[in-house]
């Protein structure tokens, strides 16, 4: 049989899919052809620069077929042995229980028959569903389009995400400068053109793009920072760690503490103060609360001036390193690259890490942002000249239905009647310990005040119900949420009845199931999306040289019998009463369909030309046209110009302003002054907070003296390739081979490895009183004295006594480790980088 | 009838790993008959990223090198070969033939490089093809440039003067990492790592970073310059392993300093204290 090239889309770039047989063969990027539309060109400094004519893929997608064919894919449905839905469930067998293959019947017979009784008995509150992000990629089928559908349908307590990656921004900068609608973030529109004219040095402040700025894109703005290095531009990276960009990119590596970025901050704000050079006009037309916070810099309030004595102290890094940057910054048009594509960083998911987002804004503030060349840009990696008036939407457009766009009925954000809600972070608590109580909607996109609201979970109450059903949809927060030996007790509960896991591979968290459903890979089922897309608070954030739309073929049939989200739902819909509401007829190919006719396709081809082709090329804007830029109507006092529909005062009379109550950028906050003035975890002027597990937090370090960084891996994307591609698993900065083992590495410098008697290669324990989790030492000048890293989202979970809480992981789930306190008391953030460690040698 | 070259230039990699998956997806488990037989879904690596930490904290970077079979002219292998089961084609590709080569597992040993592998199922010899069954069907290049998403593996036509690889190959500045093997490489590279000198230099009195100084750096052959930056930062980068050398740091009205320095690996000096 000859082969055949399908298109399809991952979480790292599309890719053409080779089938002989029915089986994958190979997998090989888009390479653009002469129909497709042109890509843009910019000029800048005498160069003109064009990206290449193809699509690039994330290092985790080259490997796919290993994902796809993986030894641990769940093939069929299975029952855990001792989990009798009749009898006793045996909860406590959780974790360390053997597994029946059952039929898909009798799998869907107990799981609609244990949601009806679940229902019944305590309510539709009592049971939560839940997926990890970044899961099989596409629009409607992504992570929460068929499970969101579904469970808004039938009522359930939704679980709130908080925004685990970039807490520090949206629980802070909003307060800051408004922007909720974006979680906090700066949009990156035509950054690329605006840094490639006119920007002289960026700021690389606990970023890393060459590992995260990717997001769901391929590799595609790599080369954009090798042209600003072929440019001259010079490159500052602030980071513990020589991270994967600085040590091929960078001109000066600086390396603070962990936890003390925000006093680094503060030490810059107070040279730029002492030495005048900072844009005056902008503070005194631009913003509010200058005058407090120079008098708070300068120490007047409090007698400590922010010298950069005061922050090398703390920092330590020396003063004399932080003029320079400061003197540098000043003088050169400098962009600050924070975060992955918006804000992301490693420095906000850390203890009072609001104060060190507030600051970066205050910083740019000083420096005029939105003049040419000077601006935040994400991790440089967003803002090509991409024609966004082309419609076509994301996968988070429409919440948690993505159906529902073009459904007859839309069941978000008002499908759900349950009124309940529990928080992600801390649903162990809520299952093993109830109530929980905390503040804020996790993601508060929609006003300011949704951070001060207070929930009560379960909710008091006729409607409320204590949370009896979990439903786990796709990946596993063994692996990325914090101190997750809470997880394993929270699944041994007994107050835990019944727990569903639906995935296509044996996770960390699948044992822990008492039913589960095998899924399908997104190359056995077919879908529609435009790569790299969020849509949502992401929108537009294009990290990519081409927008491109993908018609996600069927590629292979479904593995062993697992069958595609969708179906697997419509089938539990239909044994709810619900199929006809849930499908409205529909098979998965008559979504595409409808999607195609929604979006702006349906413009430029006809369907078959688009399933033939597989995928189409938006046309880039014009590159003989000045394109808006991001910031720059607000530095030039103009109505908004970028793409901003969801920014309350665009059309009014007040676009020219942002959304804080003064309508600028607000050194003290008055949101959070009105809140709580005495906040002194959060107070309404930002400031450095030494951290409740720091580098001097008195009470752990003697016991646990280093700082452990968990950062987002370089060669996974979250826990969806580690442990299944496993050719990845030849990468040595991924996983170390040894003894028929592939360890997860934790990197160590030279001079804490002789301290302890380890060498390169050796197996390690790292451990505190949260757990312990064996690596393999990776010792390395990368990394500065009294810090260690290892990535988070390993996702091997593999304990030497499976079942117990507590158990030493030999797998690299390192947030075994990382605590579950709160950013700080207000801020219900994860501070994953905020822990406290100690290392020895394991003898094996 | 193209004449096929690749350069590979190291400023570019980042260490992404794309070209040693991508070589792999197309090969593990994947026969194409008259080039080469498949390759066992783990195991081998026709193409290797080799990583190399540089410096010390806080002075530290890494060099990753790209290695694949670099299709010799003097190809020590194909004289290595019995029955002509080495050979290289008209446009440069050397190809290890999957049928004639069985059971020949001296070959192993017959590449200086090691970039040959024994399929052990098989038995059969293995290594980088240069996508030729690829480029026989028109692909323009093989799957390890393909995948690569910096442009640091650069592939073409070298009978095509005005090719970016002809150009590339014509520099100066190409090199091959062994060449006292003398086997006229057809895979070059741009930027192989080498030895640095590196310091950061401090106005001890004032604490503050010495910008704009001269730094000298002589040795045998001779001397040559650079200045510090804003940070009192200086680099000589590309120095050749095993050399002496004496850096001297000069600043008006502060004591001259002056290091004794052996390129036995990259040297980062640290904070050079300027007194009076």
């Amino acid at each position: 049989m000859s082969e055949r090239i399908l298109t399809q889309c991952t979480v790292g770039g599309p890719v053409k899919v080779h089938v002989k047989d029915g089986v994958i063969t190979r997998i090989r990027p888009i390479i653009l052809d002469d129909t497709d539309a042109p890509s843009w060109t910019i000029e800048a400094r005498g160069r003109k620069f064009m990206p290449p004519r193809k699509t690039t893929t994330q290092t985790w997608i080259v490997p796919e077929r290993t994902r796809v064919y993986a030894e641990n894919r769940i093939k069929y449905p299975y029952r855990r042995k001792s989990f009798d839905p009749n009898g006793d469930r045996h909860s406590e067998m959780r974790g360390k229980d053997q597994y029946i293959r059952i039929s898909w019947d009798e799998a869907l017979d107990i799981v609609s028959g244990e949601m009806k009784r679940i229902r019944e008995k305590y309510g539709p509150a009592a049971i939560t569903a839940f997926t990890s992000s970044h899961h099989n990629f596409g629009l409607l089928h992504y992570k929460m389009g068929p499970l969101g559908r579904f469970f808004n349908m039938l009522g359930y307590t939704a679980l709130i995400d908080n925004p685990d990656s970039w807490e520090g921004w949206h629980w802070g900068s909003i307060h800051t400068w408004g922007r909720w609608w974006h979680l906090g973030f700066s949009d990156s529109y035509n950054m690329l053109q605006d840094a490639l004219k006119n920007t002289e040095m960026v700021v690389f402040w606990s970023v890393d793009p060459n590992s995260t700025g990717f997001m769901y894109g391929g590799q595609d703005n790599l080369i954009w920072r090798t042209w600003l290095k072929e440019l001259g531009i010079k490159f500052v990276f602030i980071d513990p760690y020589c991270n994967t960009t600085a040590s091929v990119f960078a001109d000066k590596w600086l390396a603070p503490r962990p936890g003390t970025d925000a006093a680094l901050a503060e030490a810059i704000a107070y040279v730029w103060i002492k030495e005048g050079t900072y844009d005056k006009w902008f503070i005194e037309n631009r913003t509010t609360g200058f005058d407090e916070f120079k008098r708070h810099i300068l120490g007047e309030d409090d007698g400590i001036a922010r010298t950069p004595e005061w922050a090398a102290e703390i920092c330590d890094i020396p003063a004399s390193d932080v003029k320079a940057l400061a003197r540098e910054w000043a003088t050169k048009k400098t962009m600050l690259a924070n975060g992955a594509i918006f804000g992301a960083t490693g420095a906000s998911r850390q203890a009072y890490g609001t104060e060190f987002a507030r600051l970066c804004i205050l910083l740019m503030s000083m420096q005029g942002r939105g003049k040419p060349g000077v601006n935040f840009w994400g991790g440089t990696s967003a803002g090509a000249p991409h024609d966004f008036s082309f419609y076509m939407p994301g996968y988070a457009s429409v919440g948690w239905d993505a159906f529902g766009q073009i459904a007859r009925k839309s069941y978000f954000p008002d499908g759900n009647k349950v009124t309940q809600r529990c928080y992600r972070q801390f649903l162990p608590e809520a299952i093993l310990n109830p109530p929980i109580t905390w503040l804020g909607e996790g993601c508060c996109g929609e006003s300011v005040e949704q951070q001060f609201k207070r929930y009560t979970c379960p909710e008091p109450g006729p409607n409320g119900a204590p949370i009896k059903m979990i439903y786990r949809h796709g990946g596993s927060y063994i692996s990325t949420m914090n101190a997750t030996n809470r997880w394993v007790q929270m699944y041994q509960s007994p107050n835990l009845e019944f727990v569903v896991m639906q995935d296509c591979h044996w996770q960390s968290e699948t044992k822990f199931g008492d039913i589960l459903l095998p899924a399908c890979h997104n190359f056995e089922r077919s879908d529609i999306c435009e790569w790299g897309a969020a849509g949502g608070y992401g929108m537009n954030d294009c990290p990519n040289n081409h927008r491109i739309i993908i018609y996600q073929h069927k590629c292979v049939e479904p593995l062993g019998e697992s069958k595609a989200d969708y179906d697997i739902y419509t089938l539990l819909a239909e044994r709810m009463g619900l199929k006809e509401e849930y499908t409205e007829g529909n098979s998965i190919e008559d979504w595409n369909r409808k999607m195609f006719d929604y979006c702006d396709l349906h413009k430029f081809m006809s369907y078959k030309e688009f399933k033939e082709k597989g995928y189409y090329v938006v046309p880039s804007l014009s590159p003989d046209q000045e394109q808006p830029v991001s910031g720059r109507w607000y530095y030039e006092g103009r109505p908004c110009d970028t793409p901003d529909p969801l920014n309350p005062k665009m059309g009014t009379d007040k676009a020219h302003e942002l959304s804080t109550p003064s309508g600028k950028i607000e050194f003290v906050c008055q949101t959070l002054n009105n809140f709580d003035p005495d906040d002194n975890e959060r107070p309404p002027m930002p400031r450095y907070i030494p951290s409740w597990e720091g580098y001097n937090t008195a009470e752990l370090i003697d016991k646990y003296p280093l700082q452990l960084l968990t950062p987002h891996p370089r060669f996974s994307y979250h826990t969806h390739h580690d442990n299944k591609s496993l050719w990845l698993n030849d990468i040595p900065q991924h996983r170390v081979k040894k003894d028929g083992y592939a360890w997860w590495p934790v990197r160590i410098h030279p001079d804490d490895a002789e301290k302890r008697g380890i060498n390169e290669g050796d197996i390690v324990k790292v451990y505190n009183g949260r757990g312990a989790v064996l690596c393999c030492a990776h010792v390395t000048e990368r990394i500065r004295p009294g810090t260690v890293h290892a990535y988070e989202a390993g996702s091997n979970y593999d304990p030497l006594e499976p079942g117990k809480p507590g158990s030493v992981d030999r797998g690299g789930c390192m947030n075994l480790l990382t605590p579950s306190r709160a950013v700080s008391k207000n801020a219900p953030g994860q501070a994953f980088n905020s822990c406290l460690v100690e290392i020895t040698k394991w003898e094996v | 009838m193209a004449k096929y070259g690749m350069v590979i230039d190291l400023k570019k990699c980042t260490g992404c790993y794309n070209c040693f998956l991508a070589c792999r997806d197309e090969f593990a488990g994947n026969e194409y008959p008259g080039y080469s037989a498949a390759q066992p879904m783990s195991g081998q690596n026709w193409i290797r990223v080799l990583e190399k930490e540089r410096g010390q904290y806080p002075k530290v970077k890494v060099a990753y090198t790209p290695v694949l079979c670099s299709h010799c002219e003097e190809a020590t292998c194909i004289s290595a070969a019995k029955d002509g089961a080495i050979y290289r084609r008209p446009d440069g590709i050397v190809i290890i033939d999957p049928v004639k080569a069985k059971g020949q597992k001296e070959l192993v040993s017959s590449c200086p490089y090691r970039m040959i592998e024994w399929n052990e199922e098989q038995q059969v010899p293995q290594k980088c093809t240069l996508c030729a069954h690829l480029l026989d069907e028109g692909d323009k290049v093989p799957r390890c440039v393909e995948a690569c998403p910096a442009g640091a593996l650069v592939f073409g036509d070298l009978d095509d003067k005005t090719s970016e690889i002809s150009r590339l190959m014509a520099s100066t500045e190409t090199e091959v990492i062994h060449p006292e093997y003398g086997l006229q490489e057809s895979i070059k590279y741009l930027n192989l790592p080498r030895e640095f000198i590196a310091g950061t230099v401090i106005y001890g009195d004032i604490d503050e970073c010495a910008g704009n100084l001269t730094v000298t750096l002589r040795c045998e052959d001779g001397e040559k310059e650079t200045k510090t930056n804003n940070f009192g930062d200086f680099e000589f980068e590309g120095l050749p392993d095993n050399k002496e050398y004496t850096v001297t740091i000069k600043a008006p009205n502060y004591k001259t300093q002056e290091f004794k320095v052996k390129t036995l690996i990259d040297v980062y000096l640290g904070r050079v204290v300027l007194g009076k």
